[in-house]
């Protein structure tokens, strides 16, 4: 498990990092979203006990970072922003060196590095310098190194930048996998479908500090409002005198759409539906309007920015 | 303790394959190693030709010690490119986080690191050696004797370690790799003229000074090797990437640790310099023995050649009065007037230079010239004592006056240096090297200002008229 309070990290007058306070259980993933600087490295530095936190602290895998270093970074797995390969190794060398590092057995490190360089299909070119290899297999390898002591805590940087999309695929399935192991996992990330897809959770950082963090329900119902729904008409249709229930408030009419913004769907929606059935509706689909992490993130951004030229 | 050993074997054996790997380190080094033996054999044969046409006698033999020196400290300076980046490289290519990600302690990534530094270029400079040593004896040269070559063989470990472990702290604290490389000359040109001394300790054929100059580069790499491990921290390896110099920051950190929070209502004393006294307790009592013993030593080495180098000149207070009538303090004696600012001058001069010299040499030099004074007085009452006056009474009458001004002065000066060695090779949580630094060099501003120049400015009035006074009349002069 990870947790967090007040974390926080002054670098001479600059607070990289402010009040950070956030937990991870195991087998949840936390996506980390944000600007570039705006101090998710520097979090995840402090969570691997690179940087000892200016105030507040944090528990990797029951371990505080502030006095337990070499612990908290046993018990952690990370990819680092740049990928950080040896580039006159060889890919298996790589992974080697690692594995001798967290002091795995010799065979434990050949199941390992044999079972992620054939996972990440760098089997066939395990052999060749890191150097001659291209920005996806780097980052692959580097994951695979992230990987390797098979870690409690995984904090990732950009998992799948610079890979294609079918590694990319790879790459969130074995994400999804190690969630399914209990793992705590830290995602930072620009990719905001990626982290809708894997994240149980989601924290904004802007300017050191988290805007606004929660499950992916809640932050679209926080930051973009009730969840809306839409019924599609098979024709132009009046709905004049319509008798809403309570809760249900009709937020736009566009031909053959009527779009409704509902507070409590479950105790509403039935309701919503039998009135539009009783008002002879020609309702062919009514559904949810599809509602994206990258709205919530934008608008919160968009506010933030605002809030900031503003103040 | 061998497990705790392993992770260093584990980052040394990768350093080692990375060196191997690369030709920009591989070639240089091999063209030394095979090249440089031959090259030298040519050049001292040359030389010893040259000089000879005009009358020299110098035989090539002599000169082979002193190459053996030279071929082994060549393929060494390679090698301080490559230790150089050891860290600062690793950190520019983006390699350095996921090894400081990973759970080695702080000291096994070092001493990892040091190893392969160390050892690459002293097997190079070893084979270089060896294969010098093989061409002087198939050409019938004279070896130099076997006690001799131990010594260069250990003097070229020492260069190796000595050079490393100073490219290495070098390397933990620059930010980046050409700052490192500009920086190393702070290493290259003291390591220079230390092997240019030793190679005249060769030819003087001083070999028990030899032996103290390589206990000398033993303990300074000793130093370094502590120095570099106490000020490593990921956290500043990490975060530190402008490489600008900041006066500006430097003047105001200085001089926040200088004022210590105290503002202009006469509180300096008490809430800065005081502190900074506090934490010289403890090394101005060892100070105090230093001195004690130097002023020791001083005495007991002119007791014993004092017969031998007076050579039967002195043997009177009288002899000894003409023989020292043009020192400060006798001029006195004799009615010359002689001047307080001078002494002052003088004084708060040696304090400083102490100081300074300490500063680049972990202290070291800063207490030979502090133990060279303690020496000198002690020198002196042992002279007095071997024309008849007692070592008390010149004591009591000719040091002691302005000596209890002065002599505090001259610990606590000698405390500072010694404070700054410990502080430099302690870690220190929280701050930079540089900030450890500024902190020292504002600590002993703080002594030197509200406590030492002060003191000297009351001991050079009363060494100028009170000591001469009280000398004259108890040596009746």
């Amino acid at each position: 498990m990870i947790e967090t309070n007040d974390l926080s990290k002054q670098f001479h007058n600059f607070w990289a990092v402010e009040g950070v306070t956030v937990k991870v259980e195991p087998g949840n993933i936390l996506a980390l979203l944000g600007q570039n600087g705006a101090g998710k490295t520097t979090t995840v530095r402090m969570l691997t006990s690179l940087l000892k936190p200016t105030r507040g602290w944090a528990r990797v895998a029951g371990y505080d970072v502030a006095t337990h270093g070499n612990e908290v970074r046993a018990s952690v797995g990370v990819l680092t922003e740049q990928h950080g390969l040896y580039t006159r190794m060889n890919a298996y060398e790589y992974l080697e060196f690692f594995g001798q590092v967290y002091s795995l057995t010799p065979q434990a490190r050949k199941v390992r590095s044999d079972y992620l360089l054939e996972y990440f299909g760098l089997a066939e070119a395990a052999k060749r310098r890191i150097g001659e290899y291209s920005k996806g297999m780097r980052q692959k390898l580097a994951l695979a190194r992230a990987l390797m002591h098979e870690p409690p805590i995984l904090l990732l940087d950009e998992p799948t930048s610079a890979m294609d999309p079918e590694s990319a695929r790879l790459v969130r399935d074995e994400i999804a996998r190690l969630k399914s192991s209990r793992r705590s996992i830290v995602m930072c990330t620009h990719n905001l479908v990626e982290a809708e897809a894997l994240a149980d959770t989601v924290a904004i950082i802007y300017r050191g500090r988290i805007l606004m963090q929660g499950t992916l329900d809640e932050l679209k119902q926080n930051i973009l409002g009730p969840v809306e729904y839409e019924a599609r008409l098979a024709e132009a249709w009046s709905p004049n005198g319509l008798n809403l229930p309570a809760g249900v408030t009709m937020q736009q009419v566009d031909g053959t759409r009527l779009r409704f913004q509902v507070q409590q769907p479950r105790d509403a929606n039935p309701l919503l539906v039998g009135v539009l059935a009783e008002g002879r509706a020609p309702v062919l689909v009514f559904q949810e309007v599809p509602r994206t992490l990258e709205q919530a993130y934008l608008k919160v951004m968009t506010d933030a920015q605002e809030g900031a030229h503003a103040g | 303790m061998l497990a705790k050993l392993t992770p260093v074997l584990i980052v040394a054996r990768r350093e080692l394959k990375d060196q191997l790997r690369d030709w920009r380190v591989l070639f240089p080094l091999l063209v030394l190693t095979l090249v440089f033996p031959f090259l030298m054999l040519m050049i001292a044969g040359g030389v010893v030709d040259f000089v000879n046409e005009y009358g020299a006698d110098l035989v090539i033999d002599s000169l082979v010690p002193f190459s053996i020196l030279l071929i082994g400290f060549f393929p060494n300076t390679i090698s301080l490119v490559v230790a150089l980046e050891t860290f600062v490289g690793e950190k520019e290519r983006g390699t350095i986080e996921p090894l400081l990600s990973s759970p080695m302690q702080d000291w096994q990534i070092y001493l990892g690191k040091l190893l392969v530094g160390v050892l690459t270029p002293l097997i190079a400079s070893y084979l270089a050696i060896t294969l010098y040593m093989v061409m002087v004896s198939r050409l019938d040269l004279n070896m130099p004797p076997p006690g001799i070559v131990v010594q260069l063989y250990i003097l070229t470990a020492g260069h190796a370690i000595l050079m490393v472990s100073g490219a290495i702290v070098i390397s933990v604290q620059s930010t980046s790799v050409k700052a490192a490389n500009l920086l190393a000359s702070f290493i290259i040109i003291p390591v220079a003229f230390l092997v240019q001394g030793e190679s005249v300790l060769l030819f003087w054929g001083s070999g028990r000074i030899l032996w103290l100059a390589l206990v000398g580069v033993i303990v300074l790499s000793t130093l370094f090797i502590r120095m570099g491990i106490a000020h490593f921290e990921r956290e500043y390896l990490l975060g530190r990437e402008i490489d600008t110099l900041n006066l500006r920051w430097i003047w105001s950190t200085f001089w926040t640790f200088f004022r210590s929070g105290t503002r202009q209502d006469g509180s300096w004393h008490r809430r800065a310099v005081l502190p900074a006294l506090r934490r010289l307790v403890m090394p101005s009592l060892v100070m105090l023995a230093l001195l004690l013993m130097g002023g020791w030593m001083g005495y007991a080495q002119v007791t014993t050649s004092a017969p031998e180098f007076i050579d039967g000149s002195v043997r009177s207070i009288d002899d000894l009065r003409e023989q020292v009538s043009d020192m400060p303090v006798a001029q006195g004696m004799n009615g010359v007037e002689i001047s307080a600012p001078f002494i002052f001058l003088n004084n708060v001069r040696a304090t400083a230079a102490m100081f300074l010299f300490g500063a680049v040499s972990f202290g070291v030099l800063g207490i030979l010239f502090y133990m060279l004074n303690a020496g000198l007085i002690g020198g002196i009452l042992s002279l007095f004592a071997y024309v008849g006056v007692s070592p008390w009474l010149l004591f009591s009458t000719g040091i002691l006056p302005h000596g209890m001004f002065e002599l505090p002065a001259l610990l606590l000066s000698g405390a500072a240096v010694l404070h700054m060695a410990v502080a430099l090779v302690t870690p220190q949580t929280g701050k930079s090297m540089g900030e450890v630094f500024i902190f020292l060099i504002a600590d002993w501003a703080k002594v030197f200002i509200g406590v030492i120049v002060p003191l000297l400015l009351v001991a050079a009035v009363v060494e100028t008229y009170v000591t001469p006074i009280l000398l004259r009349s108890a040596l009746n002069w």
